[in-house]
């Protein structure tokens, strides 16, 4: 099969939609000593004082708030979507997330828990997190979802027919799931844990943006590894030539993993120095996370009293 | 060709590190200080240990609490007397070491000998403490009502300067026994003794995170370790010279309520262990 290699400035001038995946991989094939040495460069960055507090309320505003779990009640979503609205009692300052995301059926009380106020709701609908079903299933509920008030999809890609080569299909369903999304934003999931290697990453993430997702998401939090930061810039990588190509902007959201400040300040040191300040905002990135709020309003806390906190004081999720 | 000894031969100076999370680590500072023999000779270069190492360490011990608070009495005596088993193995090595920091052979000897019979005091003391200091209460219903002693958590211990090592086991031993976990500064005029003990700990079967040894000057540490809120109790072994501190430590542990020991001695007894207890009280349900 013939490979693609990257060259400026030669990608295919043909309508988006029309590309033959099932011909040719476009994608460049990813260095991988290359993005290693990068990402250590990215984590020896000390961010201190005033750019902490910046970074620690940035990525407040950047969570998205999740709660994924076959256990959750009506209780337990509103609970999550006040504590989306008002992070912390007594930090009035600390901005709202950007979204709560939650099991189609929770929508509608999530939806009803937050209105007035600016947080979107999103639904991981296609079949989470497997999206082991037949594509008929996975567009009714991601019509449902819709329906029922979410403002943004989350869908999983079919990991299996990905690795099978079956590369038209996956580009077909991920066309098909954001037609049915209306207006409603679409994030896809790669679940990059499952595709072995950052080549993979690289592809999916060509493949799913000429597709039409707005979004593209490593990991649906439910395998492991989950984010890391190696995938993570070479998905980031990848919505940069996507935009020097379309000079369309697609966002990133790293999810499953990201549990500590002192992780999330990483990834955003890696999205200044890769997308720069126009990436970073709730409208093109977003952290998919349950327990980094905590961390955030821990690290806050902190450098506001000088005395390490801990979670004893602070809401269980 | 037998082995033998060469008096050219350079020897192997081991590196002092801290022990945090049943690892040795040097201080994420950088820092080091230099630790001199009476005789101006320099021992070793000492971890001089951060805010950031303290708050390493808490962090090892709240996730280690959640296990050894749960173990059985039986198994942490059964620990403790590991311990006892290594440190016995490790004699000749402690007193030396001790020797070099400036002790005198015959005391060190003692302490060493001392610090042993501590750790199998306290472990005799792991299924009895319980029995002794709890209560079935007398109340007016049909209930039975007892109480009984928990671990409070986290402990930070600020260990005696000297005895260096008598009084770091007289310091953790009724602390961990108790089920709690410990983050302690050692000496800063021996450090050697205590992080040499973090290896006799290290190999005791004690779990990582339950003893976490840190090296470097209160005067630097002491408010992070009184102000944590991570932290539950504090032991401060009372320095003559330092009188300031029992007002620090007071001070910053008023914000989360954390029990405060000022220890003006190192006696070894029971109601030590019972100084980072807590005391549960249930109401039990009895028929007519």
């Amino acid at each position: 099969m013939p490979r693609y290699q990257f060259r400026e400035g030669v990608w295919p001038t043909m309508s988006l939609q029309k590309i033959d995946y099932s011909q040719f991989r476009r994608s460049p094939t990813i260095d991988l000593v290359g993005v290693e040495e990068r990402v250590a460069k990215f984590n020896s960055r000390s961010i201190k004082k005033e750019s902490k507090m910046f970074a620690l309320k940035l990525a407040m505003s950047l969570c998205d708030l999740t709660t994924l779990d076959a256990k959750d009640t009506p209780g337990k979503v509103k609970q999550l979507c006040a504590k989306a609205m008002r992070p912390h009692e007594d930090l009035p300052e600390v901005p709202h997330v950007a979204a709560v995301c939650v099991y189609p059926n929770m929508v509608k009380i999530a939806k009803k828990a937050l209105e007035g106020s600016k947080i979107n709701v999103a639904a991981v609908a296609t079949g989470f997190p497997s999206g082991m079903t037949s594509l008929k299933f996975r567009l009714d509920e991601t019509r449902w979802a819709v329906s029922e008030g979410a403002d943004e999809i989350d869908m999983v890609i079919s990991r299996g027919k990905f690795l099978a080569g079956e590369w038209q299909t996956v580009f077909d369903e991920i066309v098909a799931v954001k037609e049915a999304c209306g207006k409603a934003h679409l994030k896809v999931i790669f679940e990059t844990g499952e595709l072995s290697s950052l080549d993979q990453v690289r592809f999916i993430s060509d493949l799913a943006m000429d597709a039409g997702a707005d979004f593209i998401k490593t990991s649906t939090g439910k395998v492991q590894p989950a984010a890391t930061l190696p995938v993570t810039l070479v998905m980031l990588e990848a919505i940069r030539d996507f935009y020097y190509r379309t000079g369309k902007k697609i966002g990133m959201k790293p999810a499953g993993g990201i549990a500590t400040a002192k992780i999330a300040i990483q990834y955003l040191v890696m999205l200044k120095e890769t997308l720069g300040e126009d990436w970073m905002n709730p409208h093109l990135y977003r952290f998919g996370a349950s327990a980094l709020a905590n961390d955030l309003l821990r690290q806050i806390v902190k450098e506001k009293t000088g005395r390490y906190q801990s979670f004893d004081y602070f809401s269980k999720d | 060709m037998s082995r033998q000894e060469n008096s050219d031969r350079l020897g192997v100076l081991k590196t002092y590190k801290l022990y945090i999370d049943g690892k040795f680590p040097r201080t994420e500072s950088g820092r080091y200080f230099k630790l001199k023999a009476a005789d101006g000779k320099i021992l070793a270069n000492v971890c001089q240990g951060s805010r950031k190492d303290v708050r390493d360490a808490v962090t090892a011990a709240r996730t280690a609490f959640a296990k050894w608070s749960r173990q059985t009495a039986y198994l942490r005596g059964q620990i403790l007397y590991r311990v006892a088993e290594m440190l016995e193995g490790r004699r000749l090595q402690f007193t030396e070491e001790l020797v070099e920091q400036g002790v005198t052979r015959d005391k060190a000897i003692a302490e060493v000998s001392e610090s042993i019979d501590t750790l199998v005091y306290y472990a005799g003391w792991s299924d009895k403490y319980p029995q002794i200091f709890s209560a079935v209460n007398p109340v007016a219903s049909s209930h039975f009502n007892f109480s009984m002693p928990e671990p409070t958590g986290v402990v930070c211990v600020l260990a005696p300067e000297l005895p260096s090592l008598l009084g770091l086991v007289r310091a953790i031993a009724p602390v961990i026994i108790g089920g709690n976990t410990a983050v302690v500064l050692v000496s800063s005029k021996q450090p050697l003794s205590g992080i040499t003990f973090g290896e006799v700990l290290h190999t005791s079967d004690l779990p990582s995170g339950v003893v976490n040894l840190v090296s470097g000057f209160r005067d630097e540490l002491i408010k992070t370790m009184a102000s944590h809120m991570d932290v539950n109790a504090i032991l401060l072994c009372a320095e003559k010279d330092r009188v300031g501190d029992s007002v620090v430590v007071q001070e910053q542990a008023i914000e989360n309520l954390k029990r405060v020991s000022v220890w003006k001695d190192i006696e070894a007894n029971p109601y030590r262990i019972m100084e980072f207890q807590e005391i549960k009280t249930t109401w039990h349900p009895v028929g007519a």
